[in-house]
């Protein structure tokens, strides 16, 4: 009776709200033919964060919604990948390459009032490499030693070896300056810097923002009043609610397949531009046969990676030969070091002992990519004589705790989505059991490198390396497919790094 | 003959079950292409253009997809129901036999099981022991379990009434033997007709699981995962849902029919 009871109201309040929405729309129908452009503006997203707060959790999805809107760093990344300052004014770095001298802009002020100068600062960069912190990427922290701030404008970082990527890695979500008293609630009402406010989150459905009148940076004008990101995770929902109007754009389109439904539409425009999303179907390094780099330089001539990308993103992306994209700097293409050649991965596979072929699972997370991904490469793997299993391992939990933490697995396909994320390989432990002492060296010299050409060159040895051991396969990086209206203008085409920076954003007539 | 003739229910039910065997059996030998075989140049060709059916998105053959489909379709069907029917058939008759307390615990558990949807049990099966064909048959199974049960029973209690029954009761044959001799073969009919039109309902429900992700893993071929696949294609590809869509009605529908025509044919009060 009581469910009874409660669905009745909720079907009256639907209706009501429907009622108000109409007569609300009719009214905005009417002042928007006067008004000369929009200012709120709607964004789709596939997948909704679990909290707010990029510093204390890892999924993109956070910062797709926060970096930039709310939160601030003290450096950023703009939309050709380069850093750029932001909270810190300027920067002085020592010789050495050691001290980091940072002078902070003044006059900034959080959401709540609270002024923004060193101390807070150093807060926010403790709170991330302290000794409780789950900060995602508080490993980029481990070269800092002691955190000065010699006066309220200044802030000095001393570190314990050179890190010729920290400026890069300060301007990530992960590292964006919060509020000491706001900081534990940021997961609900995070409260930052950026030149958009929190207003409210309808889990399950949408986040509310709104301009904030205060910001610092007067050098942008800002065009929206209000921004709101919707979650739909299907993507014929995402296409028809596109259509429809009720979302204004939908920056990372989740079916490459229904792309060319927008064809015929003269109201929307689709952008493919690049991301850091690299397709890699990961192997367990240390457990057998896998160990034996034959069988994983066997299993990757066997894959034709045109095909792949053709059969599960309808073409869309592009091969990649190692853990690196186009847009990386310092990349090489090395799609061919084994190239498909099935022929000769049966005879590699014999050299290592398995003329027959092997059994082995693949535990695939539940998304579009992956399950295709897998299927292309089951039937590609059969014509070698290898058989693989696809488990599917639903995504992130039981992924997160079966193939990320636990390794407990032969092979899995995933898309990494952190920009210049190469080090995963040297890390001990991941998901990889990858352990290659030269190639942690690589990555040693690369932070003990200031220069950007040597880094560069550094970057590619690390490619090179991986593209021989194969310690994943290497498949494709997934284009950025953005559907957005046409007279929306200023949202980034590529995806340097995982984001939906509105700033920019405004409407034209 | 001519009585079957004046049923043509039972007819066209007939005719689209055997032709729904004939296909799943031929699929076993014959093809018009290997179902898994990956042909990526040539995806998404229309029905006649590529294949009799056309292809799906790895260019595999849609038509020997759907014959593969079938086998695995009403092979898992067939084991789940045969499974729940002798099963629910035998504690059906059991209770018949004993009544009490038993009938009692037995209607109540019926009760529990009838509440539980087969999709959720099998989430739960699944989770435990992986998804796949077995999974999958033990969850229809379960799900079957009680429907027979209660229809043993509920035929039995009235074959125990039954005058030749109290007389050899009355001439002290052991209970167990009169319920093979006298009751089974006569609540036989009533039986077959229910494993007939649960044989539908066990397709709809695999091609459900299947379709969840549930059901025999890829690259094996299902109606419901050809259905699910097909999702996102439907713009541009419709054969895709509209084929195995069709293959799960047309198979539900014959077997339906046939089993309204058989409970109909096999009625002895319609004799007159």
């Amino acid at each position: 009776m009581g469910r009874m009871t409660l669905l009745g109201s909720a079907t009256i309040l639907k209706s009501a709200a429907f009622g108000f929405a109409m007569s609300a729309g009719l009214l905005l129908g009417q002042t928007g033919a006067e008004a000369a452009a929009k200012t709120a503006i709607t964004v789709g997203m596939a997948i909704e964060p679990a909290g707010l707060d990029p510093t204390v959790a890892a999924p993109v999805a956070i910062g797709q919604v926060t970096w930039q809107n709310i939160f601030e760093g003290l450096t950023t990344i703009d939309k050709d990948g380069k850093i750029k300052p932001q909270l810190a004014e300027s920067w002085q770095i020592s010789p050495d390459g050691l001290i980091y001298t940072f002078k902070l802009r003044q006059g900034v002020k959080f959401h709540n009032g609270v002024a923004f100068d060193s101390a807070v600062a150093k807060f926010s960069i403790d709170r991330a490499r302290g000794a409780d912190s789950v900060n995602p990427q508080k490993r980029y922290f481990a070269s800092i030693d002691t955190v000065e701030t010699p006066d309220a404008s200044t802030l000095v970082l001393k570190l314990k070896q050179p890190a010729g990527s920290l400026l890069y890695w300060l301007g990530w979500p992960s590292s964006t300056i919060v509020e000491p008293k706001s900081a534990a609630d940021n997961k609900t009402t995070p409260i930052g810097t950026g030149p958009f406010k929190f207003v409210s989150w309808s889990k399950g459905s949408k986040v509310d923002l709104a301009k904030n009148a205060d910001y610092w940076n007067k050098a942008v004008s800002l065009k929206l009043d209000t921004a709101a990101f919707r979650f739909i995770s299907d993507p014929q929902a995402q296409a028809a609610a596109l259509k429809a109007g009720d979302v204004d754009a939908f920056p990372e389109f989740g079916a490459p397949e229904l792309i060319k439904s927008f064809e015929g539409d003269k109201r929307l425009t689709t952008v493919i531009g690049n991301t850091e999303l690299k397709v890699v179907a990961g192997m367990n390094n240390t457990r057998k046969p896998f160990s034996d780099k034959k069988v994983r330089q066997a299993l990757m001539m066997a894959v034709d990676r045109a095909t792949v990308v053709e059969g599960a993103w309808s073409g869309f992306g592009t091969p990649i030969g190692s853990h690196y994209t186009p847009n990386d700097r310092g990349y090489k293409d090395l799609t061919g070091v084994y190239p498909y050649d099935a022929a000769k991965a049966k005879a590699l596979l014999a050299e290592a002992g398995f003329p027959n072929g092997f059994t082995f699972t693949i535990k695939a997370p539940q998304m579009a990519y992956a399950q295709r991904t897998s299927q292309v490469l089951q039937a590609m793997f059969a014509e070698i004589g290898v058989t693989m299993n696809i488990e599917t391992t639903e995504f992130p939990a039981k992924w997160v705790a079966d193939v990320l933490k636990a390794a407990d697995y032969d092979m899995t396909i995933v898309a990494h989505a952190e920009p210049m994320d190469i080090d995963i390989y040297s890390r001990d432990p991941y998901y990889f059991n990858y352990k290659n002492p030269a190639f942690n060296d690589v990555l040693k010299k690369v932070e003990m490198t200031s220069d950007a050409a040597g880094q560069e060159k550094l970057y590619g040895e690390a490619q090179t390396i991986l593209a021989n051991d194969v310690p994943a396969l290497f498949l494709f990086v997934m284009p950025k497919l953005g559907v957005w209206d046409g007279k929306v203008k200023g949202l980034w085409e590529n995806e340097p790094i995982p984001s939906n920076v509105l700033t920019d954003v405004h409407w034209v007539e | 003959m001519r009585k079957l003739l004046r049923r043509p229910v039972f007819l066209i039910g007939l005719v689209i079950t055997l032709a729904l065997f004939a296909v799943a059996l031929l699929s076993l030998v014959w093809t018009p292409f290997p179902p898994t075989k990956m042909n990526i140049v040539h995806k998404l060709k229309a029905p006649l253009d590529f294949g009799f059916l056309g292809t799906d998105q790895f260019g595999r053959d849609v038509a020997s997809m759907l014959m593969v489909g079938a086998w695995n379709s009403l092979s898992t069907s067939i084991l789940a129901v045969l499974l729940g029917a002798s099963v629910g058939t035998a504690i059906g008759v059991v209770v018949a036999m004993r009544r009490g307390w038993l009938e009692l615990v037995v209607m109540r558990g019926c009760d529990i099981i009838f509440a539980v949807p087969p999709i959720l049990s099998a989430m739960m099966l699944g989770a435990f022991i992986g998804s796949g064909r077995f999974t999958a048959i033990i969850a229809i199974g379960v799900f079957m379990v009680p429907v027979f049960a209660r229809l043993a029973l509920g035929a039995a209690l009235q074959i125990w009434t039954r005058d030749y029954v109290t007389a050899a009761v009355s001439m002290g044959r052991p209970k167990a033997k009169i319920t093979l001799v006298h009751v089974l073969p006569n609540i036989s009919n009533q039986i077959i007709v229910q494993v007939t039109i649960q044989l539908g309902l066990a397709i709809l429900t695999e091609a459900g699981l299947s379709f969840l992700g549930l059901g025999m893993p890829p690259p094996t071929p299902t109606w419901g995962r050809m259905l699910a696949d097909a999702q996102t294609f439907l713009g541009q590809a419709p054969w895709l849902a509209l084929m195995p869509g069709l293959a799960i009605a047309l198979a539900v529908l014959g077997l339906n029919m046939l089993g309204d025509g058989l409970r109909d044919l096999l009625d002895p009060r319609d004799n007159s």
